[in-house]
């Protein structure tokens, strides 16, 4: 009686804080509106829920640590179609990422969506608490239908951000998103996860994964891994990486918070934990049914980088990075032994705080300058120095160099393929550095090295004479500055202390 | 009247079912006011449904049929209505439409039908809703037959009703194709009659088994068995019979199509698997002809073609109608898979699809009661007027998309599950492709009528009235709910299935 009711209390706050991490994004979707005639206070409401969450999320680190995986089964909606949640190591991570950069991005977001007079602010706030309500549910999803549940509510969520300016390129975007999105969750994750029912007889994530060896021959154990691959398509990729390109017409907070951090690590993630906990690295190493995976994402990491080379639009150019560094995290999957699984999950957290690092930064430059093309930022690094100094080391860590998280990732990846003696994976990963180098550091060198060309400015002069801010500029406003200097510090300290991220791969690895 | 009571009213139901409609409807004919004629509707319609319900409580509970001797002749002599699990869940499925409807009904009704064809509207209205229960509650075969004649003439008359001219075109086309189905139905019956002596369901299923032994009798029986398949077929709208359908639905008034959405095509989908499954036996018709086969290739064809149709479509309506042939598609393809997941699937979509479809219609019934068009050109921008209305319709069309969390995705789930128990894995991809053109033309929808700039007409528009929304919303969030809490749905379209699969074990 009484160990059972110390066993209760043990347990019940940690179901309660699972669910507090769905709901209260959830109930700030609701309560925001309430307020969309008083701006502050609606901007409150956000404020507060993002460190609500974050607290909440902070405080169940300890305990996943500590090595519990607490489980909360909420609703049977059928046989066999459980809605559960799991917190495990890599999902804890995945959640503490994503919560506390909303904070930081809320900030941000409140600086970027006043200065620059956006329409629509409320139903914006509303969307961006519903995708992050979706990125909670699926970071502790016990099974692939919640998985699934919660993957369909981001992409529908963050479908209004990306039309959010209703323009026609907005439209155009925004259904390339909803098609591609959707189109390949329909039409290829769905099938896997009936698949999976029909091989496994259930759905949920289990340690060393659900589906034997035997069950399937090769091929088609091939075959299923590359419906969840592909079909998971915020991962991105290629050839699914379409949307993410596409969905940049977005305002940047969502391409900062969404599209660099939770949407895509969501597919990451999803992918990382379906090989981990469906499959099995077991299974798959030995069968070698995932091994056409290495190629695929090797081709899109070296593919990607070679695209973002050419785009002169920043913000373009960083979201062929992201789908570049997107598959380093699949690469790393995909090379089959734990360290380099350590180094995907380290790498989901270094891209993160790194990646929404440049693009607070180019929307930073937009807000201040209205300035969208990497050719325009001549001489930019002087007269916003935060800013620059912010992408600068943003960009260190895109190329993985220390004193940044970046290097951490790629560190242990490349660990991970020497030791297991795939040179392929470390040929991938040596040439996309240079390449990453070679689309990074000559924006550094234009902002901080060159002079601005009178000429191309007077050429530029008759599209851009409505724009005083064009030449005559500083800093963008205070939220603005803030977020991305925090977000940047962030980078260098997980360099530093790396152990917050470790301890949590290392667990999933070990623990399973 | 104080002898009325629960107890004395209960072992009638199955027939009450019926006369309440019917005496309503006559009751309805001589009134001038549609007022009077709408509130006589509405409370015979808010009455069906606790019928119904009760009648499938019972059916759960004690897993017997109940069985209901009009005027105590017994089987052979008389007539006789039977209750099992599946005709339970339907009664239940097309009551719950017809009375939420009903409330919407007044406004648009008004808007658009005269004042004295008002109260003729609802007689044509309960009377199409007695044919409906009759075709599902009644255990005869030429009983099935009269009910369905009721609920087409009424259907006729509801369609000829819609305010634009073609209305009478669309209606004049759907007597045409749903006299040919019904005569083609009655061809069959009466072979069987003359091959067995009976139009009992029960004792036809008896004496069809001993019939199709006797090679004097296979022909005869195999023949019916064409003519009955083909020609419910044409009732429910299996592509490609489904011509009639976009045209009816498309020009009837708001409330009609709605209402059919929901409930017309369903009575006649049961009434198909009653006599495939109960009457003929899965083993005869699979013996003697291809039927699993002809409809997995027919519900496959039209879950893309009619789907494509539905892309191209300028008039939201007729975008629905084409969705809903569709529809039917899926409904038929958990049929033809003919295991215990695909006709839960099939039969939980029965539900599933009335409403999400009702709700679907039901927000272009408001829109037209705003506006007056359901064309898309009038109808863009629409969403910034009228958020609540259109919302209901995003959610009820997220839905019909088959999204995880609505009502459409476990209908899918068990139609998935049916294809790979049955070893169809192409199958499986198909009705997930097929899912993918309805995100295209509930997305091509979306993006009119929220982004678009606003057309002249939705300049003006105002939110639907309260009584619009209501109804609206309340079949909205059953889309939702329905996600999450399938106990009505699939605990008993698995128990129907069970039933329905009986003969073959």
């Amino acid at each position: 009686m009484l160990t059972s009711l110390t066993d209760l209390t043990r347990t019940m706050p940690d179901a309660d804080l699972i669910l507090a991490a769905t709901l209260i994004p959830a109930a700030a979707a609701f309560l925001i509106p309430l307020f969309y005639r008083i701006p502050n206070l609606r901007e409150a409401v956000t404020l507060v829920a993002s460190a609500a969450l974050a607290t909440v999320t902070w405080s169940l680190y300890p305990r996943i640590v500590a090595g519990a995986q607490p489980e909360l089964k909420i609703w049977e909606v059928a046989p066999g179609l459980d809605l559960s949640f799991k917190v495990e190591p890599l999902g804890m991570m995945f959640a503490l990422i994503a919560s506390t950069l909303w904070i930081v991005n809320s900030i941000y977001s409140i600086g970027y969506m006043r200065a620059n007079n956006e329409p629509r602010q409320t139903q914006f706030y509303v969307c961006f608490a519903v995708a992050i309500a979706a990125t909670m549910a699926l970071a502790f999803s016990g099974n692939l239908f919640t998985m699934f549940l919660a993957y369909e509510v981001l992409t529908l969520s963050t479908y209004p951000l990306v039309t959010h300016k209703a323009t026609p390129e907005a439209m155009k975007a925004g259904r390339v998103y909803l098609v591609l999105l959707v189109g390949t969750s329909m039409v290829l994750f769905l099938p896997a996860i009936l698949l999976t029912w029909g091989v496994a007889g259930t759905l949920n994530f289990t340690a060393g994964g659900i589906i034997a060896p035997g069950d399937l021959s090769p091929l088609l154990l091939g075959g299923l891994l590359g419906l969840f691959v592909f079909g998971i398509g915020k991962a991105a990729v290629m050839p699914v990486h379409f949307w993410l390109p596409a969905a940049m017409v977005a305002p940047t907070p969502v391409s900062a918070l969404l599209h660099a951090v939770a949407v895509v690590k969501a597919g990451v993630f999803s992918v990382l934990k379906v090989v981990v906990y469906i499959f099995g690295i077991e299974t798959l190493s030995t069968t070698g049914a995932g091994d056409w995976l290495v190629y695929v994402a090797g081709f899109t990491v070296i593919m990607a980088s070679i695209v973002a080379l050419r785009q002169d639009n920043l913000k373009k150019r960083l979201a062929f990075s992201t789908v570049s560094q997107l598959s380093y995290v699949v690469l790393a999957t995909a090379i089959l032994t734990p360290i380099s699984a350590i180094g995907a999950a380290m790498h989901i957290a270094a891209h993160a705080v790194s990646k929404i690092t440049l693009f607070f930064a180019a929307g930073s430059i937009y807000t201040a300058a209205h300035k969208t093309e990497i050719s325009q930022l001549n001489g930019i690094g002087w007269k916003m120095p935060w800013t620059m100094t912010a992408f600068a080391i943003g960009a260190l860590a895109m190329i993985g160099l220390p004193p940044t998280a970046g290097f951490l990732g790629k560190w242990f990846m490349l660990q991970g393929a020497v030791q297991s003696e795939q040179w392929f994976p470390v040929t991938v990963i040596v040439l996309s550095t240079i390449l990453n180098a070679g689309y990074f550091l000559p924006i550094l060198v234009r902002a901080f090295f060159m002079e601005a060309d009178p000429v191309r400015l007077q050429a530029a002069g008759a599209q851009a004479a409505h724009d005083t801010h064009d030449d005559d500029h500083g800093e963008a406003p205070f939220p603005i500055v803030l977020a991305l200097t925090i977000t940047a510090s962030m980078s260098v300290l997980l360099f530093l202390f790396p152990d917050i991220a470790l301890d949590l791969a290392k667990l999933m690895v070990a623990g399973g | 009247m104080s002898s009325l009571s629960w107890g004395t009213i209960e072992p009638h139901l199955p027939i009450l079912l019926v006369i309440l409609p019917l005496f309503g409807s006559l009751l309805t004919t001589f009134l001038r006011k549609g007022i009077l004629a709408w509130l006589i509707a509405l409370a015979v319609t808010l009455v069906l449904p606790v019928f119904s319900i009760a009648l499938l409580m019972k059916v759960m509970e004690t897993g017997q049929p109940i069985v209901y001797q009009i005027g105590n002749w017994p089987a052979p002599v008389g007539i006789v209505y039977k209750v099992d699990q599946l005709s339970a869940y339907v009664l239940t499925v097309i009551s719950l439409i017809g009375a939420v409807i009903m409330p919407f009904a007044r406004r648009s009704v008004a808007a658009e039908i005269q004042e004295p064809a008002q109260s003729w509207y609802y007689t044509m209205y309960l009377l199409c809703l007695c044919g409906l229960l009759g075709i599902v509650i009644t255990g005869d075969a030429f009983n099935a037959f009269v009910f369905l004649e009721i609920s087409s003439l009424a259907t006729y008359v509801l369609i000829a009703m819609g305010r634009h001219r073609r209305a009478l075109l669309a209606a004049y086309q759907y007597l045409i194709m749903g006299t040919i189905g019904a005569t083609m139905y009655i061809i069959g019956i009466g072979l069987l009659y003359v091959v067995t002596g009976t139009l009992n369901f029960d004792d036809l299923a008896d004496r069809l088994r001993l019939a199709i032994a006797d090679p004097g009798y296979r022909n005869a029986v195999i023949t019916a068995l064409g003519f009955i398949f083909v020609g419910v077929s044409l009732k429910l709208a299996l592509f490609p019979m489904h011509v009639w359908l976009p045209n009816a639905y498309a020009y009837a008034p708001s409330l009609a199509t709605a209402f059919l959405a929901g409930t017309a095509t369903k009575a006649a989908i049961y009434l198909l698997l009653r006599l495939i499954f109960s009457v003929f036996g899965v083993a005869l018709t699979i013996d003697n002809l291809p039927i699993p086969q002809i409809l997995l290739v027919l519900s496959i064809a039209a879950m893309f073609i009619a789907s494509f149709s539905a892309v191209f479509e300028e008039n939201a309506k007729r975008m629905l109608a084409y969705s809903s042939v569709a529809q039917v598609g899926y409904i038929m393809l958990g049929v033809a898979l003919i295991n215990q997941a695909g006709l839960t699937g099939a039969l939980a979509h029965i539900a599933n699809h009335a409403i999400m479809k009702t709700a679907l219609f039901l927000a272009l019934g408001a829109v037209f009661y705003r506006i007056g068009s359901v064309m898309y050109s009038d109808m863009a921008g629409i969403g910034r007027k009228m958020p609540l209305t259109m919302g209901a319709f995003a959610v009820a069309g997220i839905g019909l998309m088959g999204t995880p969390g609505t009502a459409g995705f476990i209908s899918k789930w068990y139609l998935g599950i049916g294809a790979i128990d049955a070893g169809m894995y192409s199958v499986v991809f198909l009705i997930v492709a097929s899912s993918l053109i309805s995100v295209i033309y509930i997305g091509r929808i979306t993006e009119v009528v929220w982004f678009r700039e606003p057309s002249e007409a939705a300049k003006t528009a105002k939110e639907a009235p309260l009584s619009m929304l209501i109804p609206l919303w309340i079949l909205a969030l059953a889309t939702l709910y329905l996600g999450f809490d399938t106990r009505a749905t699939v605990d008993v379209a698995a128990k129907a299935a069970e039933v329905l699969l009986g003969g073959i074990r």
